[in-house]
């Protein structure tokens, strides 16, 4: 089979859909080939097969764009409406939050609003405080939303079919350093069911419970560990919420240990919220509390060397691991 | 501008009414203390909203605002359902689970009532986006008020609008007051219509108490959208003749502005222009008395109706849980 890029399973799983029902459409800043096909080149070689009413280039107007979004998915069509970058969020806050994710509930049922707002980020290419952010949790904290994240150019595929198969908004996070990742094709028409963990690493000690860009830290870590004899298990969400709280829970109560991993900073986190819940139902199966590793409370910083002390690193991983072993 | 013609006029003026007893039937029974909840008075805007819809067709969409009640009823809701969500009940549009400020019906067209100020024109863009991609020939109208056009997804809105030609009109009811703010406290510029040039889109300001000015005014627009000409902007002056809300204290509105809003009333005006066009005081008194008659029943069968199942709480937070 094929080897793909994230960004070209992500093209991939767009192109087929768009193929398949017209009324899905993509909109958003610089997403045609005007302007190259979208500034990660997701959405590049679209707009030449579907046209620019599909492809729609926008203003720089988030709340217009989302807000777009949400009434043409009311009158039945599947809008992928593009947020440059995840921080940008902050902008159209209330179209998202006021409107997508709470018209269904607020109409008796009437009006879904089928929506993929796709959005990137990530810290580590020196794109400082405005440009870098994991607000994950925000979104996590509102009822009527999916919020998704692939790790792998696999799931980036199967995700985001099933996203714009979803009849509700999804938060769609596409983390920058993630994009060039290549591995094999899944092929036309692979979903990945939204809500579904994987087990990427089965172990025996601890559970990492992660997503997106750390769940290739929680692999590398693993790997290195399992040469000293430590056994862990990496649970990678795939979907943050609702997530999958059966895989999560049997997990933690195959291995008496638990380790939440997360890009986004740790306090108030998605991470505490796994922690609570795993204590009050695993509290007789865990050996010791959940740990948290999260990004460190404060903006993203500029300078490379302060970005990399700010981001969660694989030592940070190995010596949480060895303090819940008593190995420290 | 055209004269409207002997039929559409009878059409406004029962929506026009309608308005009005459904407005006048929610203050009594909220002063009788029959029902305590939220209630954002239309009383001195009911021509403007039933004009507008009495402009569009059965299918086009409307998106409003809280302040919704005069789209709502004269776009068509079953006054049943319309009674039944205010009411907070299962027999509501929305299983009384929107309530006053989020009234959704698809079925007439009433696609969003939003409850924050500003919101629902980016949303009614979409509506049109979605009559534009599939070709269905559906206008929409989104109704807003003064207040809204200094919040920024006005302006984003009408920008997008007119950059895709979006069928789209934006009524803007300029009722002098931005919640308790008035006019001229919020906005130093003498009318919200101007805005439009600077989008490029057409915008016209019309009294929105004379039926000859405001029908063929969002009737030209919606026609001009439906054509495939794009958006307009439509200020309709009006009164907003009560508090921001049913109970809210009005007493900073200055004594002369209540006198103004008195002589430029919307319904006296209205029912001179049907007098002087040939309908007789007792066809009119009676559309009134049949309109009564058909809120008096909704209002009993709202009163009567059940409460939601508290389970539907749980219920229409994602498909998973419908």
């Amino acid at each position: 089979m094929a080897q793909i890029t994230m960004t070209q399973a992500l093209n991939l799983a767009i192109d087929e859909a768009m193929a398949e029902d017209d009324g899905v459409f993509c909109l958003g800043e610089d997403v045609s080939a005007k302007q190259g096909g979208g500034v990660f080149k997701v959405t590049q070689g679209l707009t030449e097969k579907y046209g620019e009413h599909r492809i729609r280039a926008t203003p720089i107007s988030e709340t217009a764009i989302i807000g777009a979004a949400v009434g043409a998915a009311l009158a039945g069509q599947r809008p992928i409406a593009e947020i440059m970058l995840m921080n940008f969020v902050g902008v159209c806050m209330d179209q998202i939050v006021n409107h997508a994710a709470k018209l269904r509930f607020m109409s008796g049922g009437q009006t879904p609003c089928p929506i993929v707002i796709r959005t990137t980020t990530g810290v580590g290419v020196g794109f400082g405080g405005q440009h870098s952010d994991m607000l994950e949790a925000w979104f996590a904290h509102v009822a009527g939303i999916h919020v998704v994240t692939p790790s792998n150019p696999a799931d980036a595929r199967g995700l985001m079919r099933a996203s714009i198969d979803a009849n509700d908004p999804v938060i769609f996070i596409e983390n920058i350093l993630c994009y060039g990742l290549k591995a094999e094709d899944p092929g036309p028409g692979y979903r990945v069911p939204l809500g579904k963990a994987a087990v990427a690493r089965e172990g025996t000690d601890i559970s990492i419970i992660t997503y997106g860009r750390t769940v290739l830290d929680a692999l590398a870590v693993a790997e290195d560990l399992a040469k000293e004899g430590i056994s862990v298990e990496v649970v990678d969400l795939r979907t943050i919420a609702p997530y999958d709280e059966a895989t999560v829970l049997a997990s933690v109560r195959k291995t008496g240990r638990a380790l939440t991993l997360h890009e986004a900073v740790r306090p108030f986190g998605t991470g505490a919220e796994l922690a609570a819940n795993i204590q009050e139902k695993c509290w007789h199966d865990l050996k010791g509390p959940v740990r948290r590793i999260g990004g460190t409370f404060s903006a993203v910083p500029f300078a490379s060397h302060l970005e990399q002390a700010w981001i969660p690193t694989k030592p940070q991983i190995v010596e949480q691991i060895k303090a819940a072993m008593g190995k420290l | 501008m055209a004269e409207i013609d002997r039929d559409k006029l009878l059409d406004i003026y029962t929506r026009t009414m309608k308005v009005n007893r459904t407005d006048e039937k929610f203050r009594a029974l909220l002063m009788e203390g029959k029902v305590a909840v939220m209630y954002y008075c239309v009383r001195g805007q009911e021509l403007v909203s039933a004009a507008a819809m009495a402009a569009l067709e059965k299918d086009d969409y409307v998106v409003c605002t809280y302040r919704g009640q005069g789209e709502q009823t004269a776009k068509g809701i079953p006054m049943e359902k319309w009674w039944g969500e205010c009411l907070g009940k299962a027999t509501g549009t929305c299983k009384g689970k929107g309530g006053t400020m989020h009234i959704t019906d698809p079925e007439t067209g009433i696609m969003v009532t939003t409850g924050v100020v500003g919101s629902g024109l980016p949303i009614a863009n979409g509506l049109a986006m979605a009559s534009q991609n599939n070709g269905d020939g559906r206008v929409t109208l989104v109704s807003f008020g003064d207040g809204a056009a200094n919040i920024g997804g006005f302006h984003e809105a009408m920008n997008m609008a007119q950059l895709y030609k979006l069928p789209v009109v934006f009524l803007c009811q300029n009722n002098r007051y931005g919640e308790h703010t008035a006019y001229a406290d919020h906005t130093d510029s003498p009318n919200i219509a101007t805005r439009a040039a600077g989008y490029g889109m057409p915008g016209v300001t019309v009294d929105g108490n004379d039926v000859n000015q405001i029908y063929p005014a969002v009737k030209e627009a919606v026609d001009r959208a439906r054509r495939g000409e794009g958006p307009t902007l439509v200020e309709a002056m009006c009164y907003r003749m009560m508090g921001h809300f049913f109970g809210a204290d009005f007493s900073y509105m200055p004594p002369e502005h209540l006198a103004e809003m008195k002589a430029e009333d919307p319904l006296p005006k209205l029912r001179k222009v049907m007098l002087e066009h040939q309908f007789t005081e007792e066809e009119l008194d009676s559309i009134v008395a049949d309109i009564d008659a058909q809120i008096d029943a909704a209002v009993e069968h709202a009163l009567a109706a059940p409460l939601p199942d508290t389970d539907e709480i749980y219920k229409d937070v994602l498909e998973e849980t419908a």
